[in-house]
């Protein structure tokens, strides 16, 4: 057989990974047999791929253990502590389908949504789930403009926002942005570290709670440390442990109650 | 309708392999995983497949743990490792060539395991595997190609003397 396109490494992989179209598989077959130290070769990456599957295949016959059940997951971020976001709502309806989803929806919609303490610190935790895996739109206004966005923050805020320094942490200022929360705007400012670790703070208006000490929560692998002051709200939060994170929420405290002299306009 | 739920018993054998940690840790990686799928459903492209999407989730995750595993100077001590990462309690026989392919993959550079692991057992096409890693096509197929060539090297080197080890024989 005359095969119309010269056989490539590609084509071996593929006829290993039974990724070819018949025809062609059938050129490497011919191929193979005529060049039998390749076909050695080939027949050692076939074994190895059926090791592979024969090892790790048993792995997916398990049984999955209840902590990735999706019902429970979506269970827990509706306990009273958190309201559920209608975008999780939205989503749960898409992840359960049609299984099992009775009842939860109606119930974690007409849940009055807390508005104190932890309710920002949901938001703090969804605004951070959003913005700080987006690599290339974390911030809408950098560092560069550090003024602009005070101002524009402040403005809708209707309040003098400070952005707290956290240089000597080793964290660099990003940027930030206004962000929706069920309780008005708030804004977010976002730093870095060398390891491009981001942190993000969200700070917005308390109708309630208007001065409540620093509490600590965790959500998977993002913890939050999360306090008010002033009738402003703050929340520090990150995918660090609650023990790392609150070093730096009460440098930001202590920044903001010093009285904005650290802001550097 | 798209489900995840499916899905979960791959993305559970993906961590483990990959990670080459025990099941309770590549549970919280998969459980990490599901969350973000929770919380960013909305951000997932229209057009996207599920699958696709959520093998990213897990991979950029996986990846960050094991960059943060070597930042701070410890690893799976791959003895301790190996019966607890893979379902099989091997026969002797088997045991000895089971053995041998896990210490071979563990040589192996993340980059390249991921690529081999996703293709070779999660049956992703290339393409799928090049969205996942973020990657072109391209980079795809020369890992592959290194990685299975690394494994044969360092499975043959390990080989008994009567030999290739018998699991390299061709499977059609």
């Amino acid at each position: 057989m005359n095969p119309n396109l010269p056989i490539t490494e590609d084509d071996l992989h593929g006829y290993v990974d039974q990724a070819l179209a018949p025809e062609r598989r059938a050129e490497v077959e011919a191929y193979l047999a005529s060049h039998p130290e390749v076909a050695q070769r080939i027949a050692g990456y076939a074994g190895q791929r059926e090791a592979l599957r024969d090892a790790f295949g048993p792995i997916a016959e398990e049984p999955v253990p209840p902590q990735l059940s999706l019902a429970r997951m979506i269970e827990a971020r509706r306990s009273p502590a958190r309201h559920l976001p209608w975008r999780a709502a939205a989503a749960a309806v898409l992840l359960l389908a049609i299984g099992g989803a009775g009842g939860w929806l109606s119930r974690g919609l007409s849940q009055p949504a807390p508005a104190g303490i932890a309710a920002l610190a949901q938001e703090g935790a969804d605004t951070y789930a959003v913005y700080a895996s987006d690599r290339n739109r974390a911030v809408e206004l950098g560092a560069a403009d550090r003024e602009q966005l005070v101002r524009w923050v402040s403005n809708r805020l209707q309040r003098p926002i400070a952005v707290p320094d956290l240089a000597s942490a080793g964290y660099r200022f990003m940027g930030g942005r206004l962000v929706a929360t069920p309780h008005g705007p708030a804004g977010m400012f976002m730093y870095d570290d060398d390891h491009g670790t981001r942190i993000a703070m969200l700070v917005r208006p308390m109708e309630i709670e208007g001065d409540t000490p620093m509490s600590e929560r965790s959500r998977g692998a993002v913890s939050g440390v999360t306090w008010a002051e002033q009738g402003l709200g703050y929340t520090l939060v990150g995918a660090k442990p609650a023990d790392v994170l609150h070093p730096l929420a009460d440098e930001m405290r202590r920044q903001i109650s010093a009285g904005q002299d650290s802001v550097k306009l | 309708m798209i489900l995840v739920e499916p899905l979960i018993p791959a993305l559970r054998r993906y961590a483990r392999s990959l990670l080459r940690a025990d099941a309770a840790a590549a549970d919280d990686l998969v459980q990490d995983c599901l969350e973000r799928a929770i919380t960013r459903w909305h951000q997932r492209r229209a057009d996207g497949d599920a699958r696709t999407w959520l093998f990213t989730i897990l991979h950029n995750l996986a990846v960050s743990r094991l960059r943060q595993a070597v930042r701070r100077g410890w690893h799976v001590p791959i003895d301790d490792a190996d019966e607890a990462a893979t379902a099989r309690p091997p026969t002797q026989e088997a045991g000895l060539r089971h053995g041998e392919l896990m210490r071979a993959l563990d040589t192996l550079p993340e980059e390249q395991r991921s690529v081999l692991l996703l293709v070779s057992v999660e049956d992703l096409s290339y393409a799928e595997a090049a969205k996942v890693l973020d990657v072109p096509i391209g980079t795809v197929m020369s890992r592959l190609s290194r990685a299975r060539e690394r494994l044969q090297r360092t499975m043959d080197a390990d080989a008994p003397a009567s030999g290739r080890a018998p699991t390299l024989r061709r499977v059609k």
